[in-house]
């Protein structure tokens, strides 16, 4: 029998089994941040151990950072204290840092595939759930806990017992207008948010073959939304053209070498998964959350789901929607576009494109978080802040900002907020918040009509 | 630290699904920089009201309940990574989690924290949820080396990864292990492409 892409990454790491046991499996690439990062440099130094490969570890600030003078100390308390630690930690142990300001400066999983940290066939790590986005490159990325993060510092290996294999196969062209962020959405609303529990996912077909590394980063993203350990798409040209020329990139012969290498990544014709899925595309339109988890999505023009489900109503009290209502013409106050899922210049583009002679609701209060310091640097070289500007926009710093409201970035109690981020849980981007999941061009058309709309409807632009 | 073998306790029931992280501890609570003391605001929205107050409606809140096994709804621990919903249920108090289904993410850092994850079929789950919520001084008995869980008459097995048994039986941990392999993790590396 054949094996799956995820095998041949898998296997490539395993230094040794222990019979009826675990696996001893390598990390390549380990990155850390701010929050979730001290107390495994607290157990090392309670053990007297020390970092065993500070080199493959990198270092970033970004989910309690602001977003706004980040030139100015941070105001809080105690995310300063956390951001304190980092440094020394990461100063003591001799880890590179990207600390706030630093041309680096991002959000952990732009920041690290944009500058050719993130390669196929490498296992990465990082005490966050959405390292899935990684997967995007063909590596095998996950998210781990903290006393996980404390073996890696010290093994840079952990004992993990190996997944099960899904693939999603989604064949077809996509209607205008359907995003990366639509197809996620779409398949998580089909399957359910414990779906992928257990397994690695590998995305395959012909939309995923066509999406770009920005629109593959933000499905693998979200694989963890499924409840799986991460996803994964097969590197191809597309891969190998986004790698070429970034800082960390293989150089030279090197990089021909590693090419050669990253080609055999893929699913052989006889591999067989535990689990099979197949959408088509043409099924997919634009799509909207309408409730307390990601997978309760819906298609922009449907109406929410009818039926008798204590989840479903307990979910609904907490949005204060109705059973069978459409979100068409619902009022909307606060916009956000940022976040691990879609902060990288391709969703600039989109909502630049969009807003792009038409002016904000006066309504709105609109966050535009980019998610990199690289990214804000392009969205500058493109002009789209100019657009932006013009639009009645203001573009804020990087970071995680209000995807999980740890800054000062919170949606007030009871206020509806369309977000690109990924996760639309009670009080996520701030207590009593209620979120909205959609695409960047979702939010864009919200955040100029002042309501939820259809983008399929073409808008009238003003005079 | 912590060995485990075997419980006696009431529990408190939970029967919400699809409980995530972002619920058990509010990512606001995330700035501390060790482990202790986040017990304090384990599911500190469900708990407390805005202003402050507790909401007596809330299963943490009704005296009647205690012990330290949490019996919950299907798919606990989804969502974020965050070890510190481990450490907020430990701190609180909680030794066993069971539920239908466990997250991933959630249900290794509980283990790594020795909080004991077990799962049961829905309809033992909805069993015993009953019959707690009937009677909450139903006392349950867990018991590791057996890998069985009893009330009453109802008497299951469970699974549990062999080598994580064999962690919570005497208190090891991955690290003191993964340690005692650096040897054959630096010969890995020297044959390793990256």
């Amino acid at each position: 029998m054949g094996k799956t892409l995820f095998d041949k990454v898998w296997d490539s790491h395993v230094v040794d089994s222990i019979p009826n046991g675990p696996q001893i499996l390598y990390i390549d690439k380990h990155l850390i941040h701010e929050v979730t990062s001290p107390q495994a440099f607290n157990e090392l130094k309670k053990r007297d151990i020390p970092v065993f490969r500070p080199k493959q570890i990198v270092a970033t600030a970004d989910h309690n950072t602001p977003t706004v003078d980040q030139h100015l100390p941070v105001k809080d308390a105690l995310s300063r204290n956390q951001l304190e630690q980092l440094q020394q930690n990461c100063d003591e142990h001799n880890i590179e840092l990207y600390a706030l300001g630093h041309k680096y400066n991002g959000i952990v999983h732009v920041m690290a595939p944009e500058l050719g940290i993130t390669q196929p066939g490498m296992t990465m790590v990082c005490g966050d759930s959405h390292t899935s986005t990684h997967g995007a490159f063909g590596a095998i990325a996950f998210g781990i806990g903290t006393s996980q993060v404390a073996q890696v510092f010290a093994s840079q290996s952990l004992l993990l017992k190996k997944p099960k294999k899904m693939r999603i196969t989604v064949n077809g062209t996509t209607h205008k207008n359907v995003l990366p962020k639509d197809v996620i959405l779409y398949i998580i609303s089909k399957l359910g948010t414990d779906s992928g529990t257990e397994h690695f996912i590998e995305f395959a077909g012909d939309v995923f073959k066509n999406m770009s590394m920005e629109g593959r980063m933000t499905v693998c993203n979200m694989s963890i939304e499924m409840g799986a350990r991460g996803g994964m798409i097969a590197p191809d040209e597309t891969t190998f053209a986004y790698i070429a020329g970034k800082k960390f990139a293989p150089k030279g012969t090197d990089f021909d070498t590693k090419v050669a290498y990253w080609k055999t990544l893929k699913t052989d014709d006889s591999a067989e998964f535990d689990t099979e899925f197949t959408f088509d595309a043409s099924d997919i339109t634009p799509m909207i959350t309408f409730g307390t988890n990601p997978g309760m999505g819906i298609q922009l023009t449907e109406n929410i789901p009818t039926g008798k489900d204590a989840n479903l109503e307990k979910s609904l009290q907490y949005m204060n929607f109705e059973k069978g209502a459409s979100l068409l013409g619902q009022k909307v106050n606060y916009v956000f576009i940022g976040s691990c899922t879609n902060s990288r210049i391709e969703d600039f583009r989109v909502v630049a494109d969009y807003v792009k002679g038409k002016q904000k609701a006066s309504n709105i209060n609109a966050w535009l978080v980019p998610g990199s310091q690289l990214v804000v640097e392009q969205i500058k070289k493109e002009g789209l802040d100019k657009v932006f500007e013009a639009a009645g926009f203001k573009l804020r710093q990087p970071g995680c900002s209000a995807c999980l409201a740890m800054n000062d970035d919170k949606i007030p109690e009871g206020e509806y907020c369309v977000s690109t981020s990924n996760r639309n849980f009670e009080g996520r981007q701030g207590q009593g918040s209620r979120t909205l999941l959609a695409s960047p061009l979702v939010a864009a058309a919200t955040a100029i009509a002042g309501e939820i709309i259809d983008v399929n409807v073409p808008v009238l632009e003003e005079a | 630290m912590s060995t485990f073998k075997k419980i006696t306790s009431t529990a408190y029931p939970l029967p919400e699904e699809n409980i995530d992280t972002d619920q058990i501890i509010p990512a606001r609570f995330l700035k501390a920089t060790d482990r202790e003391g986040f017990g304090e605001n384990l599911f500190r929205d469900w708990r407390y009201h805005n202003d402050g107050s507790e909401n007596t409606d809330f299963v943490l809140n009704q005296t009647h309940y205690s012990g330290a096994i949490l019996v919950a709804g299907h798919n606990f621990g989804c969502g974020s990574s965050r070890e510190h919903a481990a450490w907020a249920l430990k701190d609180f108090g909680f030794s066993v989690i069971i539920s239908s289904f466990f997250a991933d993410i959630f249900k290794g850092n509980a283990l790594n924290n020795h909080v004991l994850p077990i799962q049961v079929t829905p309809d033992y789950l909805e069993q015993l949820l009953q019959t707690i919520q009937e009677d909450p001084k139903t006392a349950i008995e867990v018991n590791l080396d057996e890998q069985t869980v009893t009330f009453g008459a109802n008497k299951v097995t469970f699974d549990i990864d062999p080598y994580k048994k064999l962690c919570l039986q005497n208190g090891y941990d991955d690290i003191d292990f993964l340690v005692s392999k650096l040897s054959n993790i630096e010969a890995f590396e020297k044959q390793h492409i990256y």
